[in-house]
């Protein structure tokens, strides 16, 4: 009996008892379908960290000012200005599994241009700033050194403010005024998107560093160095940990703190966090389809199960193609064939209802999801290994009856 | 050299902690182109003869061959090969799968013998027409006559061109003129030279055949030609 000829008699013999077949194949359809769509939720999940990793830029450690004390009140992380310009320098120079620092103030400001304003934030900071967050410009040019220098009064936008103030005209060599300060317009910045905590990144305007401090703040003159943080690169391959515990050490000796007394800053390794977010997804991911896959070996029980009673009822047609002529295999054969028919027709409907679940979910829950290719095929494999697995009992069983046995049953 | 040779067949069956002798030291010969009918009450071991003779059952002892075939050497699959090139069953209860056309229930000893498609349908359809359903080809068995279940179980025995057709009470499940057509359809295949094993219980029956065996307790206790003198009219229908 070649193998044609056989699944037609197996659809053939599953269509007679359709409402039965429909009934058993619907775990497996609901697993199938479960599985495809938890995993493109979980793998949804996976892709927002990682486009967040992205965004952030590889490799980034953030220096931020400690507590301050003041008369034995603490006044909590980045009240202090203990971080200087020079720390900047200093670990860039001197930690050698650092490529780039970038120091930065920030700051709240009022933007104008020709006939619309927009509130923002100003970021003052060096040209390095871009190659350490991996964000390169969509158009211009990057601060000259002189700029940086000179308190040169050039800007660049990120996407949301060139958009809020310029519409689509081109915004390089407008100017803007920010706090009466006119600023002309060098370069847009690519968007760059939401960071972990669904901020809008692209929300910001850069300036160097001494324009921001000398133009824009115009204060504190007894600490014109300090700076608001300190973002480091670290080379590609080196060690985070070793990275950070080197800057660590280097400001410590900087800043002249005794052994024993706190740190007056601290290091953020935001590479890291993502990543036990990007694993803690994964897990989850991982989690969601392992119950999926549950389902699915249940509705192969149900397959076994159905299997069963169809050899009881069809024994006697059993021993009658025995008395025409089949063999054990041939018997074998046509009972596994409708197990794994079975199977595969439910995860056809499976993965028709799990495409659309998935595509229901993304549009009206609007969550993330990533419908792969390899998850279809990981539920297809999945629900025929179901079929042979959970058929080949009932089908050893039909196959091992003695044919005058099977002919003589009621 | 005849069609089945059988010597000393013994078939012994345990039923709780009895032993049933259905067989005892039973030997036979049957000659190609006979048609014999077997006859005895139930229980008489007659039935265990035929299961034997088809190659569905194995005797306990005692050694059988089919067209110069020693049979009880062979496994599972060989004797599968044998009752499908060599003998076509007909039974009481017809065993027609049910809800398949009476052309797919003829094709089925074909589709295990591996014969391709075209060929299956054309020599189902000549089978067919050889007992006089070749219009109802397509139809059911629920949509037809007990008498014609049996006719399409008889082109199904017929189909491979086996040497042996084994009826075991083909007439149990029919009305007396259907009976008569079937026996007649049986004989007219013998009078083409078909040899044919028959199981009754019915006297009327048994009279179609050339030859009558009776079983009793295990035991052959007649075996003798008898004329068969219906058979002239079988040939003439």
């Amino acid at each position: 009996m070649n193998l044609l000829t056989a699944c037609l008699s197996a659809l053939r013999a599953l269509a007679t008892n359709w409402l039965r077949s429909m009934l058993t194949m619907l775990g497996i359809i609901i697993g199938v379908a479960a599985v495809i769509t938890m995993i493109a939720i979980g793998g949804g999940a996976q892709q927002r960290v990682e486009e967040q990793m992205k965004s952030l830029g590889t490799n980034v450690m953030l220096v931020l000012p400690g507590a301050q004390t003041t008369g034995g009140v603490r006044l909590g992380a980045q009240t202090g200005q203990t971080l200087t310009e020079e720390d900047a320098l200093a670990i860039a120079a001197e930690v050698p599994e650092v490529q780039a620092t970038a120091p930065s103030l920030r700051t709240g400001v009022q933007v104008v241009a020709a006939n619309a304003n927009w509130s923002t934030a100003a970021l003052g900071t060096t040209a390095d700033y871009l190659e350490v967050r991996d964000w390169p410009l969509a158009s211009g040019r990057n601060f000259e050194p002189a700029e940086q220098a000179g308190s040169g009064k050039v800007v660049l936008l990120g996407q949301t403010v060139a958009r809020e103030l310029f519409g689509d005209a081109d915004p390089i060599d407008q100017m803007i005024r920010v706090r009466k300060l006119p600023l002309q317009v060098i370069g847009v910045l690519s968007q760059k998107g939401q960071n972990s905590m669904g901020q809008d990144q692209d929300d910001v305007i850069l300036v160097p560093l001494s324009t921001y401090r000398n133009r824009i703040q115009g204060m504190s003159a007894g600490r014109i160095k300090r700076v608001g943080a300190i973002s480091v690169k670290v080379r590609e391959g080196q060690s985070m940990a070793e990275a950070g515990e080197k800057i660590r050490e280097l400001l410590r000796q900087r800043h002249r703190l005794q052994s024993g007394a706190d740190d007056d800053f601290s290091i953020r390794n935001l590479t890291e966090m993502l990543q036990a977010q990007e694993e803690s997804s994964r897990v989850m991911a991982m989690l969601l389809a392992a119950v999926a896959g549950v389902s699915l070996v249940v509705g192969g029980i149900g397959i076994m199960n159905i299997m069963l009673v169809s050899v009881t009822e069809r024994t006697r047609e059993i021993g009658l193609r025995m008395a025409v002529g089949a063999r054990s295999r041939d018997i074998l054969g046509q009972f596994l064939i409708e197990a794994v028919t079975m199977s595969l027709v439910g995860g056809a409907i499976g993965i028709v209802l799990g495409m659309l679940a998935t595509w229901g979910i993304g549009s009206l829950a609007g969550w993330q999801v990533l419908l792969s290719a390899e998850s279809i095929l990981l539920a297809v494999g999945f629900s025929a290994m179901v079929g042979v697995f959970f058929g080949f009992y009932p089908a050893r069983r039909a196959a091992a009856l003695l044919p005058i046995q099977a002919l003589r049953h009621e | 050299m005849a069609l089945i040779e059988a010597r000393s067949l013994v078939k012994t069956y345990r039923m709780g902690d009895q032993v049933v002798q259905a067989l005892n030291d039973v030997s036979l010969d049957i000659a190609e182109g006979e048609f014999v009918a077997i006859m005895g009450a139930s229980g008489s071991g007659k039935s265990t003869l035929m299961n034997i003779l088809g190659c569905l059952d194995r005797p306990s002892s005692g050694t059988l061959r089919l067209a110069g075939e020693e049979v009880e050497a062979l496994d599972g699959d060989a004797l599968a090969s044998i009752r499908n090139r060599r003998i076509g069953f007909v039974f009481q209860q017809f065993n027609l799968l049910p809800r398949t056309s009476a052309l797919d229930n003829v094709e089925l000893p074909m589709v295990y013998a591996g014969i391709k498609p075209a060929e299956r349908r054309k020599r189902a359809l000549a089978a067919l027409q050889r007992v006089g359903l070749g219009e109802r080809a397509q139809h059911t068995p629920a949509e037809l006559s007990g008498g014609q279940q049996q006719r399409v179980a008889i082109a199904r025995a017929l189909v491979n061109q086996p040497s042996l057709i084994l009826a075991d009470e083909p007439t149990g499940a029919l009305d007396t003129q259907t009976s008569d057509d079937i026996m007649r359809l049986l004989a007219g295949l013998n009078a083409q030279g078909m040899t044919i094993v028959m199981v009754t219980h019915e006297a009327d029956i048994a009279l179609w055949a050339s030859r009558r065996i009776v079983f009793r307790d295990g035991h052959i206790v007649e075996d003798r030609p008898q004329p068969p003198h219906r058979v002239a009219e079988a040939a003439a229908a």
